[in-house]
């Protein structure tokens, strides 16, 4: 029984006043029901009715897809309104991936053919919505005659539908190029802003369409220039500005054509200027056509005023009160600061206002752009700005902030003084987003500036006792309090306030650091490490320190007792070498502004290793000296155990610090092979952190006149090794010492046996193929001891 | 342009043109998406929001939210020009339109867009011309 089919506003009306969400569904599934039913018996009148029913239902979320092949049916009826619901329909519930929509095709070239205005346009526009690649390759011909028909109504949508082609089936654009040039001398601006825009994306498309298109350069800026010289026709302006649409899209389309090439930009130069000075910019319409503008001469190989003037207009938005107008300035500036930098650099001071701004995007940009404007002469005002926006800014923006505020310091840093100042700042101000290195720096650069040490330890010191919480601060200051302690105390320093410290209360601080609880563990190692260095500089007696080392001999952290049972070590046993062990550290040299630190040991080992020969109590004063040089930088130092005096064991001891995947004692290298030019030799290394493991560097040079292709090397080891091959760097060895091939090989030897090879070669050299097998016997005794 | 949501506050979408293909989860996930970011905005923030690869544009009109999507490199400006003027358009057409107007006669509104959109870009912008056309598809049917 079909109930009569309620009319398309009572329905949703219905669904309106439905009080909640399963009566809405409840009321939907019923009409979708009477939709279907009636669809089956074909109810020619009123079907368009049920499938808008249908569409709205749709809208609202529900399925309705059973309504497809109905609207194939209403868009191939003769009815106007069945067409409308019917393409409506199609455009909603059909999509490429539906394999009905090519049922359509047919229905659309029928339709295209016909002579009907308004139906031409609608299937115009269903195919440039949904039109998919078979689609379009099957109707181009037909869009391409519609292009040319005198209706304009018809050309306006036959050209945007021509874009879409191509941008689907780029290998359309040939069609549709010729048209091109005709349809722009329209005088009716909705088909020339399509005929632009049909331009545009074929000149994105292809660089011969490119070339093709400069020609009309002068055309086009004929047109722009009556655009904007003569007055408007009332029915396109838009606030005062005629057509601003159009304008936009032309210049876009002149920036791409204009793009690296010279004469068509000297074409464009006076136009733009004019543009830009006659364009009234105090309505959103003007900014954008002035934006617009920008962007060409941007773009474009323009005059150098030309560019300034660009700027100029940026900074005029910059200044200007709309947010929006401001967001897209800097964004334009950012992308120009590149290139324009002193041009830039005039609206610095804007910039930096804008960096208060409550909307985070806005401050972002304008916290990179600041970043970027930063430079020697104005670095000390700019870090005023930014530390005084570190302040209050939202905590994602502040580890940005932090991070380019130190890297401006660094590049731009006028005194060591002022630099260290900086860095103390952003540190007690924003101490936990720094990153890790910046704690390395900053001590690496205190310990360079001797004149500044009693000035740093103070000014730390006084950080220090005011606020114990910022981690990174707080290592810094144990470091220097640790170090330079004899100098906080002598009570004079020119250049802070007589600041009278007492021993006492420097201990007191340094245990309260290590009690905190917000003091992270590798805090209070340095806390640790500090008092112990202050045991040989302060002058009074040592009991204090002695009972916090005793305390944390049985500390549950691993590391700290270590170091506490190492100290205790070292104030019981070995009292006499204390002073000389705590010295003062040597400067520490970095490589770059990134800290390598491998690069620092590596060196404070060769010059170990050198000293080897040297009597072992410099000996063991050097070692420890690299073990305070480990406990500044590296967190993660652990410490040899107590002091052996053989120089033999203290290099193993050495190479038991997990730090480093440096050759400690480097083991020589060893040639295995030499034939007719090619030689293979063995280099070792035994990373210190797992003593089984032994990695072999598998060198193949080549002296010889000729190549040595295909070559392979296999290895093989006695049963209880365990021998991992890695991919070589390559099969061929080029001649004439080119460059080596190298393959790494990692042995692991748990029962510590000594280590044979056994090589086997396989390779072509000067025409013939050679295999070679042979045994390694004399390795040397520390590869598996 | 990528695709036009027209969503009131509660999240209701009123009009969705689609010049991208998507599935219609994918939709469905991209409407509330874009609801959840277009309402947290305030007068303090700009217009212009990023979203996944592209940029969303959009203006409250009393209740509702009318959001272009855009790719990142498009003038921002010129779209919010032509929010407004498809706004008035749509005002001229219905007098003094409100939200029911909307939704009562949706399949009118499409037609507004396809006048005043096509494959994703600006296609007419003069307002007269518009209407001169609305009002002849209106006496065809």
């Amino acid at each position: 029984m079909v109930a009569s089919s309620l009319k398309l506003q009572e329905l949703i009306q219905e669904i309106r006043e439905a009080k909640t969400q399963a009566q809405e569904r409840e009321v939907i599934q019923k009409e979708c029901a009477h939709i279907r039913a009636s669809f089956r018996d074909g109810d020619p009148l009123h079907s368009h009715r049920q499938l808008a029913k249908l569409l709205y239902a749709h809208m609202l979320g529900y399925p309705a897809h059973f309504g497809q092949m109905e609207c194939l049916k209403l868009i191939a009826s003769p009815r106007f309104t069945d067409k409308r619901v019917g393409y409506l329909g199609a455009m909603l519930l059909l999509d490429e991936r539906q394999d009905a929509h090519l049922l359509i095709t047919n229905s659309i070239k029928n339709d295209l053919s016909q002579g009907i205005e308004a139906v031409q346009g609608l299937a115009l526009c269903t195919l440039s919505a949904m039109g998919s690649a078979e689609m379009c390759r099957d109707l181009a011909p037909e869009v391409e005659k519609l292009l040319l028909q005198p209706s304009a109504y018809v050309r306006k949508k036959a050209v945007l539908t021509a874009v879409h082609m191509i941008r689907k089936v780029p290998e359309l654009s040939d069609t549709f190029l010729p048209p091109c040039a005709q349809l722009l001398h329209e005088r009716h601006h909705g088909v020339l802003l399509g005929t632009v825009t049909l331009i545009t994306e074929l000149c994105e498309r292809s660089p011969a369409a490119l070339k093709h298109f400069r020609k009309v350069v002068p055309q086009l800026v004929h047109t722009l220039r009556t655009l904007v010289m003569t007055g408007c026709s009332t029915e396109h302006s838009v606030s005062g500005v005629s057509d601003p649409f159009l304008q936009v899209q032309i210049l876009r389309l002149l920036r791409i054509l204009g793009r690296n090439h010279e004469e068509s930009s000297e074409t464009m130069n006076d136009l733009l200027a004019q543009v830009a000075t006659n364009t009234d910019a105090s309505r959103n319409a003007g900014s954008a056509v002035l934006f617009e503008t920008v962007l060409t001469i941007m773009d474009i190989r323009s005059a150098a005023g030309l560019r300034v003037l660009a700027v100029n207009i940026l900074g005029r938005f910059l200044l200007n009160s709309d947010r929006n107008i401001r967001y897209v300035a800097l964004t334009s500036l950012l992308k120009l600061v590149q290139s324009d930098h002193s041009a830039v650099q005039r609206h610095r001071p804007t910039v930096v206002e804008c960096l208060q701004e409550p909307d985070a995007s806005l401050s972002r940009r304008a916290l990179e752009l600041s970043l970027a404007l930063v430079n020697s002469s104005n670095v000390r005002t700019m870090t005023q700005e930014l530390q005084g926006f570190l302040e209050s800014c939202p905590p994602d923006l502040r580890a940005d902030c932090a991070s380019g505020i130190l890297l401006a310091a660094e590049r731009f840093a006028p005194t060591k003084r002022w630099h260290i100042d900086t860095i103390l700042r952003v540190l007690t101000t924003a101490g936990t987003y720094v990153r890790d290195d910046a704690v390395a720096n900053l001590i690496q650069l205190i310990g360079g500036a001797q004149e500044l040490h009693a000035y740093s330890v103070r000014r730390l010191y006084s950080a220090l006792a005011e606020d114990i919480s910022q981690q990174p601060l707080v290592q810094v200051a144990a470091w220097c309090i640790g170090e330079y302690g004899d100098l906080l105390l002598e009570g004079t320093c020119e250049e802070t306030e007589p600041l009278q410290v007492e021993e006492d209360m420097v201990l007191t601080l340094l245990e309260r650091v290590l009690q905190s609880h917000m003091s992270l563990p590798a805090t209070r190692g340095y806390a640790l490490t500090a008092l112990m260095k202050l045991s040989t500089r302060l002058h009074g007696d040592n009991n204090r320190i002695c009972q916090v080392m005793s305390i944390y001999g049985s500390c549950q952290d691993v590391e700290l007792q270590q170091r506490a049972v190492e100290y205790n070590a070292l104030f019981r046993k070995y009292d006499h070498l204390r002073a000389a062990v705590l010295e003062k550290m040597p400067l520490v040299e970095r490589g770059g502004p990134q800290v390598n630190e491998e690069a620092k040991e590596s060196k404070e080992v060769a010059q170990l290793s050198e000293a080897a020969p040297v009597p072992t109590e410099t000996q063991a004063s050097k070692l420890l000296d690299l073990l305070d040089l480990l406990d500044g930088p590296s967190e993660n130092a652990q410490h040899p155990p107590p002091l052996d005096p053989t120089p033999g064991d203290t290099l193993i001891h050495l190479l038991d610090l997990p730090c480093a995947p440096l050759p400690s004692a480097p083991i020589p290298n060893l040639k295995v092979y030499e034939r007719e030019g090619l030689q293979l030799t063995l280099s070792f290394v035994r990373p210190p952190g797992t003593p089984t493991l032994l990695l072999i560097t598998v060198t193949a040079t080549n002296t010889s006149g000729g190549d040595v292709t295909h070559f392979i090397c296999q290895v093989a080891v006695p049963k209880s090794f365990q021998l991992q091959l890695q991919a070589p760097s390559g099969d061929t060895v080029p001649a004439q010492g080119g460059l080596p091939m190298t393959q790494l090989l990692r042995i692991l030897n748990p029962n510590k046996a000594p280590l044979r090879l056994k090589l086997r070669l396989t390779y072509d050299h000067f025409g013939q193929s050679v295999q070679e097998i042979f045994e390694v016997n004399n390795l040397p005794v520390e590869t598996w001891q | 342009i990528r695709f036009i949501l027209i969503q009131n506050r509660a999240g209701k979408t009123r009009l969705a043109k689609w010049y991208m293909q998507f599935d219609d989860d994918e939709k469905q996930k991209l409407i509330e998406e874009v609801h959840a970011v277009v309402t947290v905005q305030d007068a303090k923030h700009t217009i212009f929001v990023e979203f996944r690869n592209f940029k969303i544009i959009y203006r409250r009109y009393a209740g509702l939210y009318f959001c272009l999507c855009v790719d990142v490199n498009d003038n921002n400006l010129a779209y919010l020009e032509a929010i407004h003027n498809f706004v008035e358009v749509l005002n001229e057409y219905f007098h003094n339109i409100c939200e029911l107007d909307l939704v009562f006669n949706f399949y009118k509104v499409y037609t507004v867009v396809d006048e005043m959109f096509l494959a994703g870009e600006i296609r007419e912008t003069s307002q007269t011309k518009v209407l001169k056309q609305l009002l002849m598809l209106q006496s065809l049917e």
